[in-house]
């Protein structure tokens, strides 16, 4: 009987291996699929066909898992912060020597193979931030330990987003979950899923009436303080009165400004006399909601102000895609509509292998890349969906049980970075392809072709893979 | 501390749990449920790819062809595929010009990169061969064949009519038709569109992105075969057609003939005319522009579509009404007084024949007073609303003042005014046989069409009936030809009378005082009366209405050049004419025929 105790193979943790198995071989008959050319199909060996080219990077990325294996689990945590500059400093690199691919500078090219730097630097993120979160006497709610998360955070979003490379960069911010398992407040995620509620209501609900309506719900949550409506129709009164003499004085003096501004300035006067009311009346359970409702009302304006004059007309054209607003099957649409068709033609049972119309005649761009999920949705149908839903939810919710079964902070909050970047790649990519989230140039991991991205999970996994084998160990 | 973050892992799963449930109602409503992806993934590889089938051909009543198709080739171009090559050197084999060209490869590429469009339509068969041979140089070029008319001989221009590009509201009216496509736009080529199309076939290929055919379609199982459009016999005589263009070259005007046993339409002529083969394929835009602005009108059918007062050709009709209604007989005569209204200088008419034969216009004046003023009412504006409306009823069941169903588009319908039409001029009650006695020399209000007139003809050479004159003589596939050209409709006229009004007819011809004496044909008892129909501003218009022979008629013809004078000159020289070369077959009378080429008026 092998006892795991001892034999180091009994130790690896197999299920996650064999997921791992499963889905870097599924994922390279779908690149096969996507990317054979039905003219001119090469051997396997063509190193031109894209296929091929996935065939070599799956052979070197088991090699390069087992290379992680054998390495021991200690080094990862000595070395945490210098692979974390390390793997940093390779961004700038593409700045000066890359090229650029699709509006960003995030690609090296050495012969006809190329290489994404940002790939690295997620797992380097997350041994960094492990190695961080696991200091001696570390709390998280020290103004020190978030200042130092937040550059551990911001420093790779930061060099990312001089690549121009938004999608990327946005990974980045799922580390807050991380954060959240080693104890940051639930309001971080509570105030997250707000303003992602508050940004979708700004952008698909008219300001003027957004704001009066988000006004009375605030105002009508303070009957809950004294059971009293008396609040309500203090707030409602003097909101009304000042929002009437906004509108007054503007058009009296013949400066016309947009309600929604006048608003804001009415806003902005109550504010301040609900302050010192509320102050000097000593209500102060009433100064939650007040900042609350405050700063919803200047969240509101600043995505505003962020989507119209920050954002660029492709990302609001793909918010506006998502959202409903703007339908553009040809133009700017065109992938999100080619990607529904390809899933939705899918069916229960798919096309069959290699039948897939939209796949082999090309019409999903980026089909075995970012796409490569419609590959799937159109060749194996619903079940092929379903299965693939399955392995990503097995793999994510293991990882999280292997988390859960560390001794040492290291290891656990490592695990949870593997858990958080495999969540937010599936969660992403899966919802771009079926019209649930805006197109964001993310790939969808070991399914999407490409090396670079195809090794950096691979060490990603493997590394905890490692970890977890010194699960019995006493924590020293 | 570590104690109480614990349970987060159970928020952090139920996170990934909910995004994947969520994700699998999604797909499964867009998977499973919602079947319009289907739709368009199937609307993205496929390609339906028409196939066109040749239209049909028309021949004459003798099975002469009248329009056949011809194969015509386009070099189509695909943006996408064309590499830098030697533009002079395929603009010469084109025999196109350069500049031209340029543009159209520029539509070409603005149309779309990836979908082919013709760059040069109609490269002359010349070119194809030399072409064919060199195309391999210019890779993104192919050829495509198609056809379009071609008619052997200029002739029937009107009556066949052309065939253009489809536009909005043909597509909207007939989803058989796509842009691009072809149909009918006037005369036969559109009455009988839909027999001429035939039925286009279709081929369902699978395409890639870039719309390159990649293969069939469930291997050809749903494919069509186009079917060829019917052939169409009409009832034309191409010989007695083009004799008749012939003869109104350079004049403005028109003629009917038609045999009056059948309604079958033997000619119709107008003119000035134009050669078809000009409104085919590439220069079809240039002629069309220049034809329609054309003043002397080419493209209008006159045979068809203007409005004459009849003149003088009228009072066979008033004679006819007069005799039914019984306000006269045979033997009624008239003095020629022209101070009720202007005549010619003529002995006085004894009886309706000679009042045919000098066609004396106080004498039909007289006619249609009795007519319209019967006695029936004291008061004299309702007794001749009363004898309008009698009058009327038995007019229009001549074909006149009404559409005549001819298969042809655009026939008008003249006019025969009745009482509500003065009403509505004069006020009811305002009116009496004093205000509308122009009518009864066929000028007043009363219009016709010179196709009504042959009709009229027909009538009288049939002695009271006529069928509907029509063109189509037989349609490939199908034995009988619609009812309502087989069955003879009945005039209120009753048949003995008309024997009268062609014994005067014949007088017309023969007997001295007779206006038509130069429609005598050598061999043939020809009747037929004058008409000249009054002009406005110009000269009168030349009429002539005709049949023979006599007893048996086997032609019944209308004839008018317009602003040339009497109708006895040049009308009835030319009906003459056309009678001798359909019946004898020959001219004889060549020295008339020579009068008649020579005469020409633009």
């Amino acid at each position: 009987m092998v006892n795991p105790r001892t034999n180091f193979i009994a130790r690896l943790d197999w299920l996650t291996i064999i997921l791992f198995l499963v889905m870097v071989i599924f994922g390279w008959v779908n690149i096969f699929a996507a990317t054979l050319n039905a003219e001119d199909p090469g051997s396997i060996f063509d190193f031109t066909q894209r296929y091929s080219k996935q065939f070599f990077y799956i052979l070197t990325s088991l090699a390069i898992a087992i290379m992680v294996l054998t390495v021991d689990s200690k080094f990862w945590s000595f070395f945490a912060y210098p692979i974390f500059a390390l793997a940093l400093l390779t961004l700038p690199l593409t700045l000066l020597i890359g090229r650029e691919v699709n509006g960003a500078r995030a690609w090296i090219f050495i012969g006809s193979f190329s290489l994404q730097p940002a790939e690295f630097v997620k797992f380097a993120t997350a041994l960094a931030l492990a190695k961080y979160l696991s200091r001696f006497n570390f709390q998280i709610h020290k103004f020190k330990s978030l200042v130092m998360i937040g550059v551990i955070l911001m420093l790779p979003i930061g060099l990312i987003l001089l690549q121009n490379d938004t999608g990327t960069a946005l990974v980045f911010l799922v580390f807050v979950l991380v954060l959240y398992r080693e104890g940051l407040s639930w309001v971080v995620l509570f105030v997250g899923g707000l303003a992602i509620l508050l940004f979708i209501l700004t952008l698909v609900v008219p300001l003027p009436i957004l704001l009066p309506v988000i006004s009375i719900v605030t105002l009508g949550a303070t009957w809950l303080y004294q059971r009293n409506m008396k609040f309500f129709y203090f707030g409602f009164l003097s909101l009304g009165t000042l929002f009437g003499l906004a509108y007054l004085v503007s058009r009296y003096t013949g400066r016309d400004l947009s309600l929604s501004r006048l608003f804001f300035i009415a806003s902005l006067i109550a504010f301040v006399l609900w302050l010192v009311l509320i102050i000097r009346k000593k209500h102060n359970p009433l100064l939650l909601l007040l900042l609350t409702w405050f700063g919803a009302l200047v969240f509101i304006f600043s995505v505003d102000f962020v989507f119209h004059d920050v954002l660029e007309a492709h990302q609001q054209s793909r918010i506006n895609q998502i959202l409903g607003l703007e339908s553009d099957p040809l133009g700017k649409g065109y992938n999100l509509n080619q990607s529904k068709i390809a899933i939705g033609s899918g069916g229960l049972l798919g096309k069959g292998f290699l039948q897939g119309t939209q796949t082999r005649y090309n019409f999903v761009p980026e089909q075995s890349t970012d796409f490569i999920f419609c590959t799937i949705g159109e060749e194996w149908g619903f079940l092929g969906s379903l299965f693939i839903l399955a392995l990503f939810t097995g793999l994510i919710i293991r990882i999280i049980y292997l988390a859960e079964r560390q001794r040492s902070v290291f290891s656990r909050v490592y695990g949870y970075g593997v858990a958080s970047l495999f969540f937010f790649h599936f969660a992403v990519n899966i919802g771009m392809t079926i019209g649930l989230v805006p197109v964001i140039g993310i790939p969808l991991p070991f399914f999407s072709y490409g090396g670079s991205s195809l090794w950096g999970f691979t060490i990603l996994l493997f590394i905890l893979i490692r970890l977890d084998t010194d699960r019995y160990q006493v924590v020293s | 501390m570590r104690n109480q973050n614990v349970n987060r892992k159970y928020v952090i799963g139920g996170m990934v749990l909910l995004t994947a449930v969520i994700f699998l109602f999604r797909l499964f409503y867009i998977q499973v449920i919602d079947q319009s992806y289907k739709l368009s993934s199937a609307n993205n590889s496929q390609l339906r790819q028409i196939e066109y089938p040749g239209r049909g051909m028309i021949f004459d009543r003798y099975g002469k062809v009248l329009v056949f198709n011809e194969a015509v080739y386009d070099l189509l171009v695909l943006p996408q595929q064309v590499k830098s090559f030697d533009t002079a050197d395929l603009c010469n084999l084109l025999a196109v010009d350069r500049l031209e060209f340029r543009e159209s490869m520029q539509k070409a590429r603005e149309f779309s990169r990836y979908r082919q469009s013709a760059v040069v339509r109609n490269v002359s068969p010349e070119q194809i061969a030399a072409l064919q041979e060199k195309l391999y140089k210019y890779p993104g070029f192919s050829l495509q064949v198609r056809t379009q008319r071609k008619y052997p001989e200029p002739i029937a221009p009107h009556v066949l009519g052309y065939v253009g590009e489809v536009n909005q509201s043909d597509i909207d009216s007939d989803p058989y038709y796509q842009s691009g496509d072809y149909i009918g736009k006037s005369g036969l080529e559109a009455e009988y569109e839909e027999i001429l199309r035939g039925r286009k076939g279709i081929l369902f290929k699978l395409v890639d992105v870039h719309n390159r055919i990649q293969g069939s379609f469930d291997n050809g199982k749903f494919d069509t075969v186009p079917e060829p459009g019917k052939k169409l016999t009409i009832t034309l005589d191409a010989n007695l057609q083009q004799y008749g263009e012939k003869l109104m070259a350079h004049k403005r005007g028109s003629i009917v003939a038609i045999e009056p046993s059948t309604g079958e339409i033997l000619a119709m002529i107008s003119s000035p005319a134009y050669d078809p083969n000009e409104l085919v394929g590439r220069i079809r835009g240039k002629n069309f522009e220049r034809l329609t602005n054309d003043s002397l009108n080419p493209l209008f059918n006159r045979a068809t579509m203007s409005r004459y007062s009849p003149g003088s050709i009228f009072k066979l009709v008033q004679a006819l009404v007069a005799l039914q209604m019984g306000v006269i007989d045979e033997y009624y005569s008239a003095d020629c007084n022209k101070s009720i209204i202007g005549c010619h200088n003529h002995p006085n008419a004894h009886g309706l024949r000679e009042g045919i034969r000098f066609s004396c216009n106080p004498y039909f004046y007289t006619v249609f007073r009795r007519i319209i003023q019967q006695g029936k009412s004291t008061s004299v504006f309702r007794d001749s609303e009363l004898g309008l409306e009698a009058w009327n009823k038995i007019v229009t069941t001549f074909g006149l003042g009404q559409v005549l169903p001819v298969d042809l588009p655009g026939i008008k319908p003249g006019l025969i005014p009745d009482a509500a039409y003065y009403d509505k001029w004069y006020g009811n009650g305002r009116w009496a046989f004093s205000t509308i006695y122009s009518n009864c020399i066929g000028q007043g209000e009363v219009e016709t069409i010179p196709i009504q007139i042959a009709n009229l003809a027909a009538i009288i050479a049939n002695r009271g009936y006529y069928f509907i004159p029509h063109f189509v003589k037989a349609v490939e596939g199908t034995d009988t030809i619609p009812s309502r050209f087989t069955q003879p409709i009945r005039t209120a006229v009753d048949p003995r009378y008309f024997d009268i009004i062609s014994d005067g007819m014949q007088q017309v011809v023969y007997e001295p005082g007779g206006t038509g004496s130069r429609a005598q044909v050598p061999g043939v008892v020809v009747c037929g009366k004058t008409g000249t129909v009054q002009n406005v501003q110009k000269e009168d218009h030349s009429g002539f209405l005709a049949f023979a022979p006599k007893e048996r008629p086997r032609i019944a013809i209308v004839a008018y050049v317009e602003n040339s004078g009497a109708g006895g000159m040049w009308a009835a020289t030319i009906a003459s004419l056309m009678i001798e070369k359909y019946l004898n077959g020959t001219i004889a009378q060549t020295d008339k025929e020579q009068i008649i080429l020579e005469y020409q008026q633009f």
